[in-house]
């Protein structure tokens, strides 16, 4: 395995026009992300991060700067040779769903694996897994217009793992969940870290963000704070009691 | 110290946990065991361990007999002697009137919103004069921290048995709090740097 960052980028900038007016959305972001790392992206609503996070997918092209994936420059690809990419490497769960209204949850989930060159039983046994954790394997045969916003985006987040995708790439993959199903999330992310995935997520939820190894903060388009997240200093809690201090 | 209130769980912003107040904490409890049934120190300890689950500290004995005693001399309780065949004589406790009306009096107050009264808050302002410490920094470096005591809360959620219902409410209130102070943080890099 390649020691190069699963994805770094220099000096990335991206300005969008609106109606004649230049929007700066990103203004030079210099990031490196190591393999296997999970790095959680916050900041104010507007300043950037659903934008950076599309570039990085290759959703969206990049005004000026390079963006690098494993020691490959991949700013420059073709449309198509970012479909590629996505299919073998990068998992996407974005705002939009993209679900495919006319096949069944679990096709939708097991399509992109199919793509990728799974067998038809390897695609069924990694769907029924994702689905499992997530909550909705009895939601498998249904449209995926059937389902409420915060399945929907479940759903999405089985396709993009269906792949056992080396990164994971997500923008507030939690946005639309109620605490029970953010916890089946949670587990599955811990999981999916677990077993040496990347994962570069956009989030506001401070549980999603509190597995991460890295907080990235975006302020007007730039990156303003990146650090560990530390252990705290003290012993950690032993039981939920240990929230409380007593004075007898 | 600076502390985040709200009902009995208080979570400062260093993680550890601040202590509540002795009324809250041991006081009152016992007051409400006794309104029940009459009953000996090692029997409330029991007692709490089943009314709480693992939402409540671990209860010591010996804090449990002094908190007795004061609350004796302060004349909400009384204690009888109660003789054992071959051990020595056990107290047990009962609630007195004014017992009773103090619990009452606790269990229909409100209790005070959350307030932040925090270090932090004041470093925040005051940076620019220190010379030292710059406010993104500063923030970059509270929310980092605040997210490690989320991570823990969230291991400790983990860890604690799905049916102890009250210690999983007491550790999501923990983290709501938490939830507030990043936002509140975001806030603060907004506004100010
Ligand atoms: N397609 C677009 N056209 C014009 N401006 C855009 C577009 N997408 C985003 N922006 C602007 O770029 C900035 C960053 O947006 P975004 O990346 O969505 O921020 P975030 O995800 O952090 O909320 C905002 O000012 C937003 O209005
Ligand atoms: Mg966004």
């Amino acid at each position: 395995m390649s020691n190069d960052p699963v994805v770094r980028t220099v000096n990335l900038v991206k300005i969008y026009q609106n109606g004649g007016v230049p929007v700066p959305a990103v203004r030079g972001i210099d990031l490196s992300v190591e393999p296997g790392s999970f790095t959680a992206i916050t900041g104010p609503s507007g300043s950037g991060k659903s934008t950076l996070v599309h570039m990085l997918g290759g959703l969206d092209p990049r005004t000026s700067g390079e963006i690098w994936m494993s020691g490959k420059r991949v700013d420059t690809l073709s449309e198509s040779a970012w479909a590629l990419l996505r299919r073998e490497r990068i998992g996407l769960v974005f705002q939009f769903f993209n679900l495919i209204g006319n096949m069944t949850v679990a096709d939708n989930v097991e399509l992109p694996a199919l793509l990728a060159g799974a067998t038809p039983r390897e695609a069924r046994e990694r769907r029924e897994y994702l689905l499992g954790e997530l909550g909705l394997a009895d939601r498998a045969d249904d449209s995926p217009t059937r389902l409420a916003g915060g399945e929907q985006q479940r759903v999405a987040l089985a396709r993009a793992l269906a792949n056992r995708p080396s990164l994971l790439l997500a923008d507030e993959p939690t946005g639309n969940l109620d605490s029970r199903n953010t916890r089946d999330v949670l587990r599955l992310l811990s999981q999916v870290h677990k077993d040496g995935q990347t994962i570069i997520m956009v989030t506001h939820d401070a549980r999603v963000a509190s597995l991460a190894d890295r907080l990235v903060t975006l302020l007007d388009g730039q990156i303003v704070d990146d650090g560990s997240i530390p252990a705290p200093r003290r012993r950690p809690l032993g039981r939920a009691g240990d929230v409380i201090e007593l004075h007898g | 110290m600076h502390v985040i209130h709200s009902g009995n769980v208080n979570v400062n912003t260093q993680g550890d946990y601040a202590p509540v107040t002795e009324e809250m904490g041991v006081r009152l409890p016992l007051l409400a065991l006794l309104a029940k049934e009459p009953a000996h120190g090692y029997e409330l300890k029991q007692a709490l361990e089943l009314t709480f689950g693992a939402a409540y500290p671990s209860p010591n004995i010996g804090q449990i007999y002094v908190t007795l005693g004061r609350l004796e001399k302060d004349g909400l309780v009384r204690a009888v002697a109660v003789e054992q065949s071959n051990r020595p004589n056990k107290k047990v406790y009962y609630l007195t009137e004014d017992g009773r009306e103090a619990l009452t009096t606790w269990a229909d107050g409100i209790v005070e919103g959350p307030r932040v009264r925090d270090e932090f808050f004041m470093k925040l302002v005051l940076a620019p004069m220190t010379g030292i410490a710059d406010r993104s920094a500063l923030i970059g470096r509270q929310t980092r921290h605040f997210l490690g005591i989320m991570r823990d809360l969230h291991h400790l959620a983990e860890t604690t048995p799905p049916e102890d219902r009250f210690a999983h409410l007491l550790i999501e209130g923990a983290m709501l709090h938490l939830q507030a102070d990043l936002d509140w943080l975001e806030r603060c890099r907004e506004e100010l740097t």
